[in-house]
């Protein structure tokens, strides 16, 4: 593995993956494709997935309402879900790397909820604003959030626990205003807003994907192009500085990057716990720890358990719909505990 | 306590004298306290009309309202609050968990997916059943935590079972979610209470849930001296005799009888576990005896305070009081994190 990896070198980028890495990356990548199929295809209407490749090559299938279908309803939902899965895979990845800590997720210290309470805010109080203010408002809010666990549980290299404990306070100050926000909203609004926080694409349309889209084109290749030096943090701050990094600039600039990830995700498809958890442990599983190429895996990843997600909320209990984050808290929280248990075993032997 | 007052060597007797001054003037804290949250609301009614309800009760309008709205939804406030704070102190005292809350450890939140899943599945049902629904509930998410955090390395530590109760909340309010999203009765007739609130309680409501927490109260304020001999660690409440598994059992039935009681009336309000028993034990020496009625005082004058501030904050509308308790409550439990627990 040290040895024979796949360098890749340029001007201004060098890339050394493990030689795993590409055929994950296209395995992971067909199963995605059929994924989106599978969601794009089921439900109250089925359809063959001849006539949606049809359909999306703009050939005619020769029913009408295919095209309605697919393209107004169900593939917008299915991208949306695809690009919030990335953006949560990454900044989960980016997190467990930064922190050393392996159960570090957005989610779980705290951000999502920082963000949603930003957007729940916007939204209740300022319902007619634009939809693209909503992904800034929540990267604000997981912004402010990641601060103020940064301050109150980083004293020189903090304790993985200690991060998750004050994760959970926070998240408790942020759910009591989002819940107080929750109380007062008319009903339909209410029910609207707990559709969007129990992390849901129900209903999303292009204009959400296209909201969305600039938050991955900016962050994704920074992240992708800065993982090198998440290896070197993640080795301490000291052998960091050693091996050349700008520690406190790379640092601050992982954050930003892992925050407005998450924060827009949230904003896009409200708080779609444990895939953040989840991916960049699979991900290790599948292309071992080198971030380089970690990340695009965990990104992969990231959207493929998304859209599965979505996918099982909207079959299982057909015709009512379950959210995804509720699929993905039911696997993921149980997974959590599996992780939390083997990694206190681990850590003292 | 007379006796404390007519021999006064020092020592050991101010131990006795302060304690019990201490409960004295809790108690009447906590009557003024009541007093004025019966005298709040958007009628106006003054003090002796107050006072004439309960010695000749004529029926009138403000009578009516002191009787059957103020004074149940104040009671509730004070049996709530007060077994709240002595489920957390019984937990933090048998588990030597600084941490230890019913809302943290994922109790209320189980309750809360027993009542929402009953109402669901059997429609409006009667409170007798919601309320052993909440039971229920909370017995299953009690056993399952310490099951859970005790699975990892070290045992039932804080960190495994704190750990361990937000993982399961997380898992259980997804449920919860899912329950309510799929039902829009449900969530129509719940979601107040589901943030926990005091509002819109009647006097049945009280009587039907006071059974289970008597006895759950009854047996905590018993329980007193085991656990002090608990706080010192399983290993010395063994060499001093102590049969540690029935305390340990009869403790945990306590807990459930008091917060599962609590969660059945006025949903989940977390944090007053949390913080009433630390408050207590910055005055107290660590003797249960005395730590468990200060709590039972303590948290009935934390929630009843908090149910006024809920009132009158925003008149007039009015916050489910489980907001304002997490206000309180969570920033002390971020300072708890930082500065109880070690690595």
């Amino acid at each position: 593995m040290k040895l024979d990896g796949l360098v890749v070198r340029s001007q201004s980028i060098s890339f050394q993956i493990d030689r795993r890495v590409p055929p994950v990356l296209l395995g992971l990548g067909a199963v995605i494709l059929v994924a989106i199929v599978l969601n794009v295809g089921r439900g109250e209407y089925p359809i063959a997935p001849f006539d949606i490749v049809k359909t999306l090559l703009n050939l005619d299938t020769g029913n009408p309402d295919h095209a309605f279908v697919i393209n107004t309803l169900r593939l917008p939902r299915t991208i949306v879900a695809f690009m919030v899965g990335i953006a949560f895979g990454i900044s989960g990845g980016i997190f467990q790397g930064l922190t050393s800590n392996p159960l570090a997720d957005p989610g779980i210290i705290g951000i999502n909820e920082g963000a949603s309470l930003a957007a729940v805010a916007v939204i209740v109080l300022f319902p007619s604003v634009p939809i693209y203010i909503l992904p800034l408002s929540a990267f604000v809010g997981a912004f402010l959030m990641a601060v103020l666990i940064y301050s109150l549980a980083w004293n020189k290299g903090s304790s993985p626990i200690l991060l998750i404990l004050i994760g959970v306070g926070l998240s408790a100050i942020a759910g009591a205003f989002t819940s107080f926000l929750l109380t007062f909203g008319q009903i339909e609004d209410v029910s609207n807003a707990l559709v969007w926080l129990a992390g849901s694409v129900y209903g999303r349309t292009w204009e959400q994907v296209f909201s969305f889209l600039p938050w991955l084109i900016i962050f994704v290749p920074l992240a992708l192009t800065n993982s090198r030096h998440l290896n070197a943090l993640n080795l301490g701050d000291d052998i960091a500085r050693g091996l050349g990094s700008r520690v406190e600039w790379q640092r601050g600039l992982q954050v930003l990057v892992g925050v407005a990830l998450a924060g827009a995700a949230v904003a896009t498809a409200g708080t779609i716990g444990f895939v953040g958890l989840i991916a960049p442990h699979l991900g290790r599983q599948l292309v071992g720890t080198n971030h380089q190429g970690l990340i695009p895996t965990a990104a992969l990843l990231g959207g493929g358990i998304v859209v599965l997600a979505d996918l099982l909320g909207r079959t299982l209990f057909a015709p009512i719909e379950l959210p995804c984050g509720v699929v993905t808290a039911a696997v993921g929280a149980p997974y959590f505990l599996y992780l939390l248990i083997r990694n206190r075993q681990k850590s003292s032997l | 306590m007379t006796k404390a007052i007519a021999s006064p060597p020092r020592g050991s007797n101010q131990l006795q004298l302060s304690p019990s001054l201490g409960l004295i003037v809790g108690v009447v804290i906590l009557l003024i306290c009541l007093v004025y949250s019966v005298s709040l609301g958007a009628a106006e009614i003054p003090l002796p009309q107050i006072l004439t309800s309960f010695t000749a009760f004529d029926g009138s309008y403000n009578h009516l309202i002191v009787q059957t709205v103020r004074l149940p939804r104040s009671l509730m406030a004070i049996l709530v609050g007060s077994s709240l704070a002595m489920s957390g102190a019984l937990m933090q005292g048998l588990t030597r968990n600084p941490l230890a809350d019913p809302g943290i450890l994922g109790i209320e939140s189980g309750a809360a997916l027993a009542v929402v899943a009953t109402i669901f599945l059997f429609g409006s049902s009667s409170l007798s059943v919601l309320t052993v629904a909440a039971l229920l509930g909370a017995a299953g998410t009690a056993i399952l935590v310490y099951f859970l955090g005790s699975l990892g390395r070290g045992g039932a530590t804080p960190l495994n079972l704190t750990v361990a109760g937000a993982a399961l909340t997380a898992l259980i309010s997804s449920f919860t979610t899912a329950i309510l999203l799929v039902s829009q009765q449900t969530l129509e007739e719940i979601r107040f209470w589901l943030a926990g609130s005091l509002a819109g309680r009647d006097t049945d409501i009280l009587l039907q849930v006071l059974p289970f927490i008597g006895v759950g109260a009854i047996a905590a304020l018993a329980l007193g001296k085991q656990i002090t001999t608990m706080s010192l660690g399983e290993d010395v409440a063994k060499g001093l005799g102590q049969q540690t598994a029935w305390v340990k059992i009869i403790t945990a039935i306590a807990v459930v009888l008091l917060a599962g009681g609590s969660v059945a009336v006025a949903g989940p309000i977390g944090f007053i576990g949390l913080v009433v028993p630390h408050m207590v034990r910055f005055y107290l020496p660590t003797d249960y005896r005395w730590i468990l009625p200060y709590c039972a005082v303590g948290g009935a004058i934390l929630l009843l305070v908090a149910d006024i501030a809920a009132r009158v904050l925003l008149k007039p509308q009015e916050l489910p009081v489980g907001i304002m308790t997490a206000l309180v409550g969570a920033p002390f439990f971020v300072y708890l994190a930082k500065s109880k627990v070690k690595k």
